[in-house]
């Protein structure tokens, strides 16, 4: 946008040098100011051209996948789709069966639970952090950089150590906890139909820490001291301090911490197959585990592009949320 | 008028470019398979042994084949996870391998795309093969698929804890739960299985289910109710870890390892794990039946191989020539030595058996073994995540065996 209003500018104006020399050079040709309109056409023209290699990415890795995944949502595409290349249209069908299967309303309590369960801890979790980091002393640096760590490691491998240490006989977790005498019997993190959603809840928070840590904190180095300074002799400290001039200046990094984080969080995959695979008996089954069985376990391809569309529009709502919330922090 | 010239060939270029992109990929696509018939030097194969000791076991077998052939092999390993994915993708771009490897209850979903060339086409002879191998490899009355080898699953017993709790390993139902009880204590569960909601947790319990007369076209029957009851009270009585609902079969085999499980439900492909403890003493039983008279039926598992529909006729009888080399008698006894499976034709079990005291148990169990996919076909893997569904259910004590069961298969 900014691009066509700088050289819509430079065009309306009297004409550059450079123009004016090869006007006066051709005194046989048309009218200036046909003349002028061929460029003005010319400059378009090389808008549009430096424009196409992000359009030809956008379409090809953005658009294609999205309207192909629209398109699937709507046909009965199998296992000999591929082959064939024959996916008879369906319409509402793949969503009829989707959204009425009795996993749906499952998947979709879980997919709340774990998303706010999670935003909640991890934002609770890394603001306090941020907070604690805020003041100097010995190894801050060191300790905030190994903080980062969860966030480094592949998911894969973090799941796989966590599903290790919450093991009901032989985890690290209940052995603590049977040391300590706080428990006797090993406890069922992952086996538990009640306990399972929880357990894979931590997990998440112990790998979104790092994201909250690094924004806020990066937002609490943003106001200025001087504010602190001129609160303290007006009898603002601690709780007050935070209260009425972190929070309300911190405002804008956490709506975008917040909204990305919702974001992130819905689409989580790996974490949850790797630690339980959506069991036990489908408690921690999210509509991301959901879609994946159905595309790539039972290969009904379409009533899983069909429910990856359903968790698409979700995750839109806070997208279009997390835009309005940017601009109105960028006008601030 | 000039500059307005000169401005319009980078246009026309980048049109040019923009159109010619397309032509050229798909250009590529099709030259390759152009080339044709008389002379077929190179045939490529396609399969998931990406590990040792596997991987070589199965690559020398190709070449030997490949060099009776007068062909040589360019062989491409895929982690076993990705190799569905793989082969959907290359049937859709229409690059698949001359030779492919399927596991075999993804055979039928393959061969009804029609990506695969019957094996009849090529004359190869399917006399001798165990009924359960040939049925995971007929789609509609073909077959399209051969497994040299097969395997499936069986009890695993820790000789030295047996012999100090004075018991033998059972051999029905109620013996097994009183062995196993009997087994318990302090760390020590009686028995290790695996109940995951995966195809693996389907796979582990498809023998009480299948010997007692229960079916996957309908899983609300009595029968299967029994066989899921015996598991719930397995898991409920103590004797087996309710951590079996995330344990996978190689957790249930370090379980055994550690000395934390009695006995285990696992296959033949953990012996040389088990090997590698010297200290561990184990035998191998056939998974109780809840009534002696009952035979037991186990799950056939293992790898076929395929002839894909390529388009090229020389290569394809190239290929068929591999396939059924690699299924040849020498082959199957050599393969399944080397690699602990059993060789999928009956008229090797005897010999075999008797060469290897070890997989005795195994061989004797394929004889009636039964394919996953034998009466559903593609309808297999909707079935079976109603099978783990029905099994986690009961198992975490949401519902009744029965009730699980129908609500399963309702849904």
């Amino acid at each position: 946008m900014s691009l066509s209003t700088d050289v819509s500018l430079t065009n309306s104006g009297p004409g550059k040098p450079g123009a004016t020399q090869e006007e006066s050079q051709s005194p046989a040709q048309p009218s200036p100011r046909n003349n002028r309109r061929s460029r003005q056409r010319r400059e378009r023209l090389f808008q549009w051209l430096f424009l196409v290699p992000a359009v030809i990415y956008m379409a090809l890795f953005f658009g294609y996948p999205v309207v192909k995944n629209v398109v699937m949502s709507f046909q009965d595409y199998t296992t000999a789709t591929f082959f064939t290349g024959e996916a008879p249209w369906v319409g509402l069908a793949n969503y009829a069966t989707v959204l009425s299967s009795s996993l749906f309303s499952t998947s979709l309590i879980n997919t709340a639970l774990f998303t706010i369960g999670s935003i909640v801890g991890q934002f609770v979790v890394g603001l306090a952090l941020a907070i604690f980091f805020q003041r100097k002393f010995p190894l801050n640096g060191i300790l905030r950089s190994l903080l980062l760590l969860p966030w480094l490691l592949p998911l894969i491998v973090s799941s796989a150590v966590w599903r290790w240490i919450l093991d009901k006989d032989s985890g690290a977790l209940n052995r603590f906890l049977g040391q300590l005498h706080i428990v006797d019997t090993g406890i069922p993190w992952l086996t538990s139909t009640s306990l399972a959603l929880i357990a894979v809840v931590g997990v998440n928070i112990w790998i979104g820490i790092p994201f909250n840590l690094t924004i806020l904190y990066g937002g609490l180095q943003e106001i200025p001291d001087e504010l602190y300074e001129a609160g303290s002799l007006d009898g603002a400290t601690g709780w007050k301090a935070f209260r009425h001039i972190t929070w309300p200046m911190l405002r804008p990094v956490v709506s975008v911490v917040l909204v990305l984080g919702v974001v992130y969080t819905l689409k989580v995959l790996d974490i949850i197959l790797g630690l339980t695979n959506g069991g036990p008996a489908n408690s921690t089954q999210t509509i991301a585990t959901q879609s994946y069985a159905l595309s790539f376990q039972e290969f009904k391809f379409g009533e899983g592009a069909a429910l990856g569309n359903v968790l698409v529009i979700i995750s839109l709502v806070f997208a279009v949320l997390y835009l309005r919330a940017s601009r109105r922090s960028v006008d601030e | 008028m000039k500059s307005a010239i000169r401005t319009r060939r980078p246009l026309a270029l980048a049109v040019a470019a923009l159109v010619g992109l397309p032509l050229a990929i798909s250009g590529c696509g099709t030259n390759a398979s152009a080339s044709s018939s008389e002379d077929v030097k190179e045939i490529s194969v396609m399969d998931y042994y990406n590990n040792e000791p596997d991987k070589s076991f199965i690559g020398d077998a190709l070449t030997a084949c490949g060099t009776k052939a007068g062909v040589t092999i360019k062989r491409e390993t895929v982690p076993g996870k990705s190799l569905i994915s793989k082969v959907l993708q290359q049937s859709s771009s229409k690059t698949l391998p001359d030779v492919l490897m399927l596991d075999n209850p993804d055979l039928q979903q393959i061969a009804a795309t029609g990506a695969l060339a019957p094996l009849s086409d090529f004359n190869i002879s399917t006399a001798d093969f165990a009924p359960g191998v040939l049925s995971a490899g007929t789609y509609k009355d073909k077959v399209y698929g051969l497994a040299p080898t097969v395997n499936t699953i069986a009890l695993f017993y820790n000789k030295d804890i047996l012999a100090k709790a004075g018991v033998t390993p059972p051999t029905t139902w109620d013996e097994l739960k009183a062995t196993a009880t009997k087994l318990t204590s302090g760390e020590q569960y009686g028995l290790a299985f695996n109940a995951n909601p995966t195809y693996e947790g389907t796979w582990q319990f498809l023998p009480v289910m299948w010997s007692n007369g229960g079916d996957e076209k309908n899983i609300d029957t009595p029968e299967t109710a029994q066989a899921l009851q015996l598991w719930t009270d397995l898991v409920k009585d103590g004797s087996v870890s309710s951590s079996a609902l995330n344990w996978t079969q190689a957790d249930v085999k370090d379980q055994f390892m550690a000395g934390k499980a009695a006995m285990m439900v696992n296959g033949p492909w953990q012996i040389p794990a088990l090997d590698k403890n010297t200290a561990l003493h184990y035998g191998v039983v056939k998974i109780p039946v809840r009534d002696a008279s009952q035979t037991e039926i186990a799950p056939l598992g293992g790898e076929v191989w395929t002839v894909p529909q390529t388009g090229n006729k020389a290569r394809q009888a190239k290929a068929a020539e591999i396939v059924a080399c690699m299924n040849s008698d020498e082959n199957q006894m050599s393969m399944a030595k080397a690699r602990n499976t059993i060789p999928s034709k009956t008229s090797l079990a005897a010999k075999f058996a008797s060469e290897n005291p070890k997989l005795a148990t195994f061989t004797d169990l394929i004889k009636t073994a039964r394919a996953r996919t034998g009466e559903l076909g593609e309808g297999w893997p909707a079935q079976a995540t109603k099978i783990y569904t029905a099994i986690q259910t009961a198992l975490t004590g949401k519902a009744s065996p029965a009730d699980a069961l129908k609500q399963a298969q309702g849904q």
